[in-house]
């Protein structure tokens, strides 16, 4: 096994005891060290979800497993690059048997990493945000919606963003990796929804994180990540298809979708 | 997903549907398909878990993450004696393929479950009682030989006097020292296709132990209903089925009786409800009124003592009358708890645990009491005493409440000197696993489990709640 499988933290081994009356459900977690992702572990956590966190920074995992398992929580943690991609197949393998099987994962890992200035364009860039946020999901969604089609149960949630919605002058790559995930996580709907699993896109608008601090301009409406996780947590239990968070979001893009392209063409944001 | 041997990750639950995990699940068609999947598994790091019809009432069979290999497709009777009555067969067959094999020849299986549908490898690894415990045993007492293969790829002959510690360990062993892959049983005689039944009413707790007792020498098979929601002077009260098996000659015509048409179970409920619908008209009534009323009922009907003759099928396995009757109790499902109490005991105890479900507001909607008696297997259930099997409905919101419950009946039953079934109860602890087995059959069974499988391949969700 791959030295990246291995996992790491206080609390490996066996998978915690489920019984009819003390339920367990298991969660992966795919870029769960900072910000939302760190926010969703701590919720679902609470709400008795045994739990993978996955991220490359090992040490912040470590810190948050350790955090939640004082609380009563049972979290392992599993240091890995998304982009990896071979990887991802051996190593979910092991995170289902650790966890004593999987009922949910969560695709958060992102980076956001903009040109420079709206005349400026950089390769490197996007095709790292195309590789972590869409290539990354792709490489871990394809394994888990194979095991959920043949389980036929299961849910899976993808973090996209408001970005997704149109292309814009100030992060052409962030723009495509978003578009391109939204998308996919539509076309996992579709084949899924049959097969009984449910998949939740979630468009965030501002979050108060590490990644909030690359956004050039303002940043209207942001709310803090743990409002976002209750939010998204609540939309799972519903099994909701598609929500924008904060809210409000959901009407300002459907403006901002409408608007003709003449005058998009001339903005600046 | 890289996994072979043609696995699906599969969802599985236990029979109540009151817990899921998913799984490797590996069909398993030959001795040889166990061999490949242990050192699938081996290669992995994957634990693994043999699972039959999977019906036990808990976790025994399933193994969330990991290989579970079902071991229904080693289903063939290899060997039939009609003249004997022994019977070899591959050890994913059914009692119910089993009975209807033997019947028309005269005989019946010496043990059976109130269901048909189980496995026989699954009924040696819980090492089942019948409504017979108290005369004939549980299971592992009929079985000649069984050859299991262990996780270290060796195949094991073992029968009372050959291999004798892992014949005691493997059955009652819940498949976690080997896979069985064939089993030897003797059959027992029978001279009707019919069975004589006495049914009586008992008015109170006492009078049901006391009449359990008193009349389980002239019967072969005894069982009680016992009403959970009655209180007072009427605490425990119910119903005593006590069946005889007709002697040679009783029956003019056994050929008759004996043949297949003869033990189909009806199809329709009352002569109208179709049996498979028959759970859509009991889920209205699944609450503590509705069942309360229920049992009322089956009080009074029971209050008059008859006699009558029916089929061996109906008088042992009236549950699998209405198939899916245990989806009625909705989505958290229903889960089962039974506690084998001494003789001396039994009386208090269970009086005490009925307060207790009264005084929660959780009373259980069906109790069943039988009659038992102790034997020689490792992790037995055996007692010289009696069993209580109370079923309950679990709810997103009862959840904590039964929960708290279920402890203090364990607590209880603890300290009356009582045992618990691996196949039953879901909520029993490592802890109290430990107190009622005693630490030397515990270290018995792990020394045995490290020399029978020294990488630990072996492991279930209830082996990992109970023995790690
Ligand atoms: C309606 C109903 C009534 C019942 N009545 C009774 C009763 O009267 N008396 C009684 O004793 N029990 C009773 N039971 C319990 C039932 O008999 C046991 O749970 C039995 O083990 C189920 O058989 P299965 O084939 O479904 O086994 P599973 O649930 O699939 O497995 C049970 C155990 O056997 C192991 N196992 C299965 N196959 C093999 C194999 N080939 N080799 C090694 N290990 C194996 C599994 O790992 C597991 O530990 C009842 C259950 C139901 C649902
Ligand atoms: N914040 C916002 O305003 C905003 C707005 C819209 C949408 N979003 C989306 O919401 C999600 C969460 O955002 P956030 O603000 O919480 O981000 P964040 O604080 O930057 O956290 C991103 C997470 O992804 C992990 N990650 C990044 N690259 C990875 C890689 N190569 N391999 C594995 N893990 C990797 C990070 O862990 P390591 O660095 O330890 O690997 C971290 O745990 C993202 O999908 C983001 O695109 C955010």
């Amino acid at each position: 096994m791959s030295e990246q499988s291995t996992p790491i933290g206080s609390t490996q081994g066996k998978p915690a005891p489920a019984t009819p009356l003390n339920p367990r459900r298991r969660g992966l977690i795919i870029g769960a060290s900072a910000g939302l992702g760190a926010e969703l572990a701590r919720k679902l956590a609470r709400e008795g979800y045994s739990l993978a966190l996955l991220a490359r920074g090992k040490d912040k995992l470590d810190a948050l497993c350790l955090e939640i398992n004082s609380q009563g929580g049972n979290a392992h943690s599993y240091a890995h690059n998304v982009t990896d991609f071979d990887k991802v197949p051996a190593l979910l393998q092991t995170i289902v048997a650790n966890l004593g099987g999987l009922d949910l994962v969560i695709y958060v890992a992102s980076v956001n990493n903009p040109p420079g200035g709206i005349d400026k364009f950089n390769f490197e860039n996007d095709r790292a945000m195309i590789e972590v946020n869409l290539i990354g999901a792709m490489a871990w969604l394809t394994p888990v919606a194979e095991m959920f089609q043949s389980a036929k149960a299961g849910q899976i949630v993808g973090i996209s963003s408001v970005a997704g919605d149109r292309g814009r002058v100030g992060n052409p790559g962030y723009n495509t990796s978003k578009a391109g995930l939204t998308t996919y996580l539509e076309a996992l709907r579709n084949r899924l929804t049959r097969h009984g699993v449910n998949v939740l896109t979630v468009k965030p608008g501002f979050m108060k994180t590490e990644m909030l601090k690359a956004a050039p301009g303002p940043t209207p409406f942001a709310i803090e990540p743990s409002v976002a996780a209750d939010h998204i947590v609540k939309a799972m239990k519903k099994r909701k298809q598609v929500i924008y968070t904060a809210p409000i979001w959901r009407w300002i893009m459907l403006v901002i979708q409408h608007v003709p392209s003449f005058i998009f063409r001339r903005l600046s944001f | 997903m890289s996994l072979n041997l043609n696995a699906t990750f599969t969802q599985l639950e236990n029979f109540g549907h009151s817990l899921r995990a998913s799984s490797y699940r590996i069909p398993i068609k030959k001795t040889d398909d166990i061999y490949e999947a242990f050192q699938l598994a081996k290669k992995l790091g994957l634990k693994v878990t043999a699972r039959g019809t999977g019906i036990s009432y808990n976790d025994a069979s399933l193994n969330g993450g990991g290989i579970v290999l079902d071991m229904r497709g080693m289903n063939q009777i290899v060997e039939w004696d009609p003249a004997s009555g022994v019977v070899r067969c591959e050890s994913g067959v059914t009692l119910e393929q089993l009975w209807q094999r033997v019947e028309p020849a005269g005989w019946w299986p010496p043990v059976v479950s109130g269901t048909m549908k189980t496995t026989l490898g699954g009924c040696l690894a819980a090492n089942i009682h019948g409504k017979n415990n108290f005369q004939a045993g549980p299971i592992g007492e009929h079985v000649i030989e069984f050859t299991a293969m262990l996780p270290t790829g060796a195949l094991v002959t073992c029968a009372p006097r050959k291999n004798a510690d892992l014949f005691y360990a493997m059955i009652s062993g819940l498949g976690m020292l080997g896979v069985f892959t064939s089993i030897t049983l003797k059959m027992k005689r029978i001279f009707s296709g019919l069975i004589a039944v006495d049914a009586w009413p008992v008015p109170t707790l006492s009078r049901h132990l006391n009449d359990l007792r008193e009349h389980a020498p002239t019967h072969d098979y005894i069982v009680g209903w016992l009403d959970a929601f009655a209180s007072g002077n009427s605490l425990g009260r119910g119903q005593i089925h006590g069946a005889r098996q007709l002697k040679e000659g009783e029956d003019p015509n056994p050929k008759n009786t004996e043949s297949l048409l003869n033990q189909q179970l009806p199809d329709r409920f009352f002569g109208v409800v179709p049996k498979s619908m028959l759970h859509f008209f009991m889920k209205p009534l699944m609450n503590n009124v509705g069942m309360g009323f229920v049992n009322i009922g089956r009080y009074l009907l029971a209050l008059r003592a008859h006699t009558f003759r029916q089929s061996h099928d109906e008088f042992h396995f009236l549950l699998d009358y209405a198939p899916g009757w245990e989806r009625s109790f909705g989505r958290g499902g229903l889960i089962q708890y039974q506690s084998f109490l001494p003789k001396e005991t039994a009386e208090d105890a269970w009086r005490e645990m009925i307060q207790c479900s009264h005084r929660v507001g959780l009373p259980s909607y069906l109790g069943v009491t039988k009659r038992h008696r102790p034997d020689k297997f490792l992790l037995t259930h055996g007692v010289d005493g009696f069993s209580l099997a109370l079923d309950f409905k679990v709810t997103d919101s009862n959840r904590p409440k039964l929960s708290a419950m279920l402890q203090e009946f364990d607590r209880i039953v603890l300290d009356a000197g009582g045992r618990f079934y691996f196949a039953k109860n879901s909520e029993t602890s490592a802890e109290s696993t430990r107190r009622f087995l005693g630490d030397a059959a515990i270290a018995k069974f792990k020394k045995l489990k490290k020399r029978c499988d020294p990488q630990g391949l072996l492991e279930s969700d209830l082996y990992r709640r109970l023995f790690t």
